[in-house]
């Protein structure tokens, strides 16, 4: 083995491992203490997901979290894949103009991208709430999501298109049918990270609400200044929700891959989130 | 298809409504006095010179710099040398470390970062561990110290995966001709490896200097609001005061020493990678 030859590098690594994994461990393990310490356990307990459970608060939060990311990641990515097929037959320059302003909220701090949308709001006099939550997370997904599936289509053929409706299929087949099939990895993976993103989203969410609509990350900030271990709880289950996401996401298309008998690519769990 | 260019046209004007207006309209309030009635504001350069005529909001903006100058540096030291071992593991193992970098990313950050505040708490692991070499009465929690580390730990991962991008792009021969000519092993990292990786290390450092000066989640979590910065005053101005258009000038001010910054790091990515342009 390799790695046996670096015991410094070896140490380093299983440090940082050490480092990542901790604070996730100890939040776990502290979420079934029977106590409200967060520094000794003093025995086995589900009291706190009992507790979570009957918290209508984070209950809510919860709700929240999950409609807005399952109807976000919906929305924007439909939208985020018919706009960058739109945008790969526009022109040069109205491409390179909407893929400038497409990267602000990639770009961004996130904070900036979160006050714009607040004071646009303000601006309208749109009463924040649930809704204005929505639409600025359909706003700062479909940029993800056309950059995922963009260089999937410029791999594609341009004729492609051309071809299917010359042998007889509408627009629509031709889109349905013959394009988004092959352009399927980058939609599939857009959809992942717009999915991500807005479930664990803080700053933009934190601004553009308001009338006490939470969502997890906002309670968890609200909620932080005093001890409350169900906030443990809370945080196991996510962690375990996020991990099954990503497992799944990562084991279906090795499972396909198998089954087709090719080599998986690039898996998306590995692409890091930033670009 | 020409015709397919119509599917873009709502996705223009919606980017254009929710996106570029949104930046606009930081600009207009940031040079606008109070009064959120859009026909009636006045242009003014007061909340600007209001902040850069007060020591208090002078000194926030100074420590921001500075924690996040700390975070990046320690983030490269750190960084770098995991990224090495990462980068020359076999793919296998190399591919199970990434994801294992990779995995707490996704988990929320505010999570994550909330899972810290009981580790650093008095009578916690740290204090323990510090306990040992006698320092057990140190106080952990709510300190430049926690801060530091809750930034690292959570921008870390981000430098990691670009230095490793990079090393894992080298060509491996040129160390092996490096050693052929008579290279040791520093003199083969330092001549070799080191420059080819600097384009990783450049563009980590954005990755990781940006959301540090701009965050205001972690300094509030583990700095218990007594260690303020200047996502923290931009935040108050915001959500607490309502004090949008001196929030905007703040905004406006952060985003333009980001700006410079990223300009001053491109500039480095230019000349280290020799002109040769790989990233847009």
């Amino acid at each position: 083995m390799k790695n046996n030859r670096r015991p410094v590098g070896k140490t380093i690594m299983i440090l940082a491992i050490i480092f990542f994994y901790l604070p996730i461990v100890f939040m776990i393990v502290f979420s079934f203490n029977d106590s409200r310490s967060l520094t000794n356990f003093t025995g086995f307990s589900l009291r706190w997901y009992e507790k979570m459970w009957n918290d209508s608060e984070m209950m809510e939060s919860l709700y929240t979290t999950i409609v807005i990311a399952v109807l976000a990641t919906v929305i924007s990515t439909i939208v985020g894949t018919i706009s960058a097929i739109g945008l790969s037959k526009s022109r040069k320059i109205v491409q390179d103009v909407v893929l400038q302003i497409n990267d602000f909220p990639i770009m961004n701090p996130e904070i900036v991208t979160a006050i714009g949308l607040m004071l646009f709001f303000i601006t309208l006099g749109v009463e924040r709430g649930f809704m204005t939550m929505l639409l600025a997370h359909i706003a700062f997904c479909i940029p993800y999501v056309i950059l995922s599936v963009m260089p999937k289509i410029r791999s594609l053929d341009p004729n492609l298109a051309d071809a299917a409706m010359d042998l007889g299929a509408t627009p629509w087949q031709a889109l349905t049918k013959v394009i988004v099939p092959q352009i399927k990895v980058g939609i599939f993976s857009g959809a992942l990270i717009a999915f991500t993103m807005s479930f664990d989203d803080f700053i933009i969410s934190y601004f553009v609400t308001g009338r006490g609509v939470k969502n997890l990350s906002i309670m968890v900030y609200t909620m932080s200044k005093r001890v409350n271990p169900s906030i443990n709880a809370i945080s196991t289950l996510v962690v375990l929700f996020i991990t099954l996401v990503l497992v799944a996401a990562n084991v279906i298309p090795i499972i396909k891959a198998k089954k087709l008998g090719l080599k998986p690519g690039q898996l998306p769990g590995q692409e890091g989130r930033r670009v | 298809m020409k015709r397919f260019s119509q599917l873009a046209v709502p996705y223009i004007v919606w980017a254009v409504i929710m996106l570029l207006l949104p930046m606009l309209l930081i600009v207009l309030y940031a040079f606008t006095d109070t009064g959120n009635e859009i026909l009636t504001f006045r242009f003014t350069l007061d909340n600007f010179i209001k902040f850069f005529t007060d020591p208090d909001f002078l000194l926030v903006l100074w420590r921001s710099i500075k924690i996040a100058f700390k975070t990046t540096v320690i983030c490269v030291l750190l960084g770098y040398p995991i990224a090495y071992f990462i980068a020359f593991s076999s793919d296998k193992v190399r591919n199970i470390l990434i994801l294992a970098i990779t995995l707490p990313t996704w988990i929320n950050m505010l999570v994550r970062t909330y899972a810290w505040i009981g580790l650093l708490s008095d009578g916690g692991i740290f204090q323990q561990i510090l306990g040992i070499f006698g320092l057990g009465d140190t106080e952990l929690l709510y300190t430049e110290g926690a801060v530091l580390i809750g930034m690292v730990y959570n921008f870390i991962p981000f430098m990691i995966l670009q230095i490793n991008t990079s090393l894992s792009k080298m060509d491996r021969s040129l160390a092996d001709a490096s050693h052929d000519l008579g290279a040791d092993g520093i003199q083969t990292f330092l001549r070799v490896t080191l420059p080819l990786s600097l384009p990783g290390v450049v563009s980590g450092i954005s990755l990781v200097f940006l959301p540090a000066v701009s965050s205001f989640s972690i300094p509030k979590l583990l700095g218990g609001g007594q260690f303020f910065l200047i996502g923290n005053v931009i935040e108050n101005q915001f959500i607490t005061v309502g004090e949008w258009n001196f929030g905007s000038s703040i905004s406006l001010i952060m985003a333009l020493i980001m700006m410079a910054t990223m300009y001053l790091i491109r500039k480095l990515d230019a000349y280290s990678s020799g002109g040769r342009k790989e990233r847009d």
